[in-house]
């Protein structure tokens, strides 16, 4: 009681002059870059990492994000480790090439993530993704959680949706969303492949007001 | 006080003779040039001592004269020969004998005066203004101005282009990256407050380093925008000396801005404000450093159905691109593999039955195609192959092809 009294009082003289101290900080809830499929949208100043295996949906589903962001005059970087963008693809996705930078990193993993730092420290663009799907997986397990911070701050300070493709989760508690695609059933049409269908499996939003989802069945 | 110097096919005496004299002068025609001279009484002394001066400096026979306005200098130098000079305020007086001919006017004008029986100026700045500008218009009431000496205008003046350079001879020659940028940003910073007194930026950087026992290196930075920070120009010169360093020792340093008006921007509140130009400018030198000139930029895609046909320019792009509609769902991408990865492919029933790459080998169970493509048959571009979509055991989808002439087959991409 006594503890409880001298509290209240050490609150009522110092919380005029510490307001911050003593009031509950709420943390805004981000802006999000949709993708085109439900549900599944990257926020703004965070790491987002998109994962799956080849043939799973995910390159089409990080286009589709692009796609929506550079149509509204939004400037993209494309970082891409594997050299493995395709222009047609992208332009047929709806991105607008003139407003995308594309960085091409000749499969150095190394060149890759000092580029993404170059680009975020920059500032300026919505989205900045890192394509590591093109490089194989034990070069991205060798980048150290360090990196991994030092990028999602950067993402955050130039309040950029910075999302990494990769064929596994490498990023660990760095990344505030987590996608996981797979691909559920391949169209074929006599002699046309028409497309295929993949599930977006959404982990949970650290730190989000928002909640998760879990499953999303999209078709490309 | 102007004045108008009139020697018959010696233009060039002339500039010359009026540059030394004053900034401001106006090339009249091709045997006349009018020299603005306020302020030159302070400099060359009275109008008589300039008038002399200017006759000796042009050095061949030439008629000059001064008045209060540059149309009446002219007139005076074209009608009499050697220094005239006339007060302000006393141009009507000394322009009543000098002959019509030389007014110039449109020919149905030139008509009417003839007919009227004029022959010098001062039977026609004896005209009442009111009577000239109802019989002659707009046209005689500018006439008039000119031959009672009232036609005050500014000289259409020639603009000497300004130069912005600077050089620094080394008492040592400098063979170290650290005090040449020591030295450049010396000259960059006064270059740089040059061209803001100026109120000009700079697109181009030229440096020329004289080296020692060695040829002048030279680079040329084009800049996308005007720019006049100093920093900046300093760390894209220093990126470039970076990747091309000088062959030997420098001995001079010769330092030169193109100067172009600066950069306007208006902002837009319902348009996303993209990365600060300056900022991006060193960012994209950066990753060029980083990575190659090649490999930065926005790809745009050639008019042609090559395949993989595409070009980098600098970002952001501003080539005229079709909107295509907006897809309702994400599209199917492609990932390329550049180069195309050589395949082995066993057909079954002149379809693909297993396909080896590398370390891949797997069954085909399924395939759309073949898609024939081919095109530039008439360049060393030339390309003729057969594609196909195929779905393999392990899950994955690739596009092959195979070149119809030499029958190779290669993986171009895995679709993701």
């Amino acid at each position: 009681m006594f503890t409880s009294a001298l509290l209240r009082r050490v609150e009522t003289s110092l919380s005029p002059k510490f307001r911050k101290s003593f009031s509950l900080q709420e943390r805004p809830v981000a802006a999000c870059m949709p993708s085109g499929v439900q549900q599944v949208e990257f926020p703004r100043g965070t790491l987002a990492e998109i994962y799956g295996p080849a043939s799973s949906g995910k390159t089409g589903l990080v286009y589709a994000a692009l796609a929506r962001a550079t149509r509204v005059a939004d400037y993209c970087a494309l970082v891409d480790a594997g050299d493995s963008f395709d222009p047609v693809s992208g332009r047929d996705a709806g991105i607008d090439l003139n407003q995308l930078l594309w960085v091409r990193c000749a499969n150095n993993a190394e060149h890759a993530l000092k580029a993404a730092d170059l680009v975020l420290q920059a500032g300026g663009f919505a989205m900045v993704v890192l394509d590591l799907a093109g490089v194989p997986a034990s070069e991205a397990r060798r980048i150290s959680l360090t990196s991994w911070f030092r990028l999602r701050h950067a993402a955050e300070k130039c309040n950029a949706a910075f999302v990494v493709v990769e064929e596994e989760r490498n990023a660990g508690s760095c990344s505030t969303l987590q996608v996981e695609t797979k691909q559920a059933e391949r169209c074929f049409e006599g002699a046309l492949l028409h497309g295929l269908r993949a599930d977006a499996v959404q982990g949970p939003r650290i730190r989000s007001a928002t909640p998760y989802s879990a499953l999303q069945r999209f078709g490309i | 006080m102007y004045a108008c110097l009139y020697a018959e096919g010696n233009l060039a005496l002339l500039v010359e003779c009026a540059r030394y004299f004053s900034p401001r002068y106006e090339e009249y025609s091709a045997d006349a040039v009018l020299v603005d001279l306020r302020g030159a009484g302070l400099l060359f002394g009275s109008w008589a001592e300039i008038a002399d001066a200017m006759q000796r400096r042009i050095g061949v026979a030439a008629n000059i004269a001064l008045a209060g306005d540059p149309d009446s200098a002219f007139f005076l130098a074209r009608s009499r020969k050697g220094i005239t000079l006339i007060h302000p305020g006393e141009e009507a007086e000394a322009l009543a004998s000098v002959p019509l001919r030389l007014l110039p006017c449109s020919s149905e004008t030139a008509a009417v005066l003839h007919a009227w029986g004029f022959s010098t100026f001062g039977e026609l700045a004896a005209l009442p203004a009111a009577g000239i500008a109802a019989r002659l218009g707009a046209e005689g009431t500018a006439l008039l101005r000119l031959v009672r000496g009232e036609n005050n205008r500014q000289l259409r003046t020639v603009e000497t282009p300004r130069s912005f350079r600077d050089d620094i001879e080394l008492e040592s020659p400098v063979a170290l990256l650290e005090p040449l940028l020591f030295l450049l940003g010396r000259l960059l910073n006064e270059l740089c407050a040059a061209l803001m007194r100026s109120a000009l930026s700079t697109d181009e950087v030229r440096l020329a380093l004289t080296l020692e026992n060695a040829p002048t290196h030279s680079c040329v930075l084009r800049l996308p925008i005007p720019l006049c920070d100093p920093m900046v120009l300093l760390k894209l010169l220093q990126l470039e000396l970076g990747e091309r360093p000088p062959a030997a020792a420098i001995l001079k340093i010769s330092l030169e801005l193109e100067p172009a008006p600066p950069r306007k921007t208006q902002h837009n509140l319902f348009v996303a404000a993209g990365p600060e130009p300056q900022v991006l400018e060193v960012t994209l030198a950066k990753l060029r450093h980083l990575l190659g000139a090649d490999c930065v930029g926005a790809p745009h895609l050639l008019n042609t159905h090559r395949p993989d046909a595409f070009s980098m320019q600098h970002f952001p792009g501003n080539a005229a691109a079709p909107q295509n509609p907006f897809p309702a769902q994400p599209a199917l991408a492609l990932r390329r593999y550049r180069p195309p990865k050589l395949a082995q492919v066993t057909k079954h029933q002149e379809r693909p039955a297993q396909v080896r790459s590398g370390a891949l080998r797997a069954k085909v169970i399924a395939a759309a195609g073949p898609w024939r493509t081919s095109g530039d048959w008439w360049n060393t571009l030339a390309w003729n192959r057969d594609e196909w979509d195929v779905a393999l055991a392990n899950g994955v989808l690739y596009r092959l092809y195979e070149e119809v002439g030499s029958q190779r087959w290669f993986v171009e991409g895995v679709y993701d």
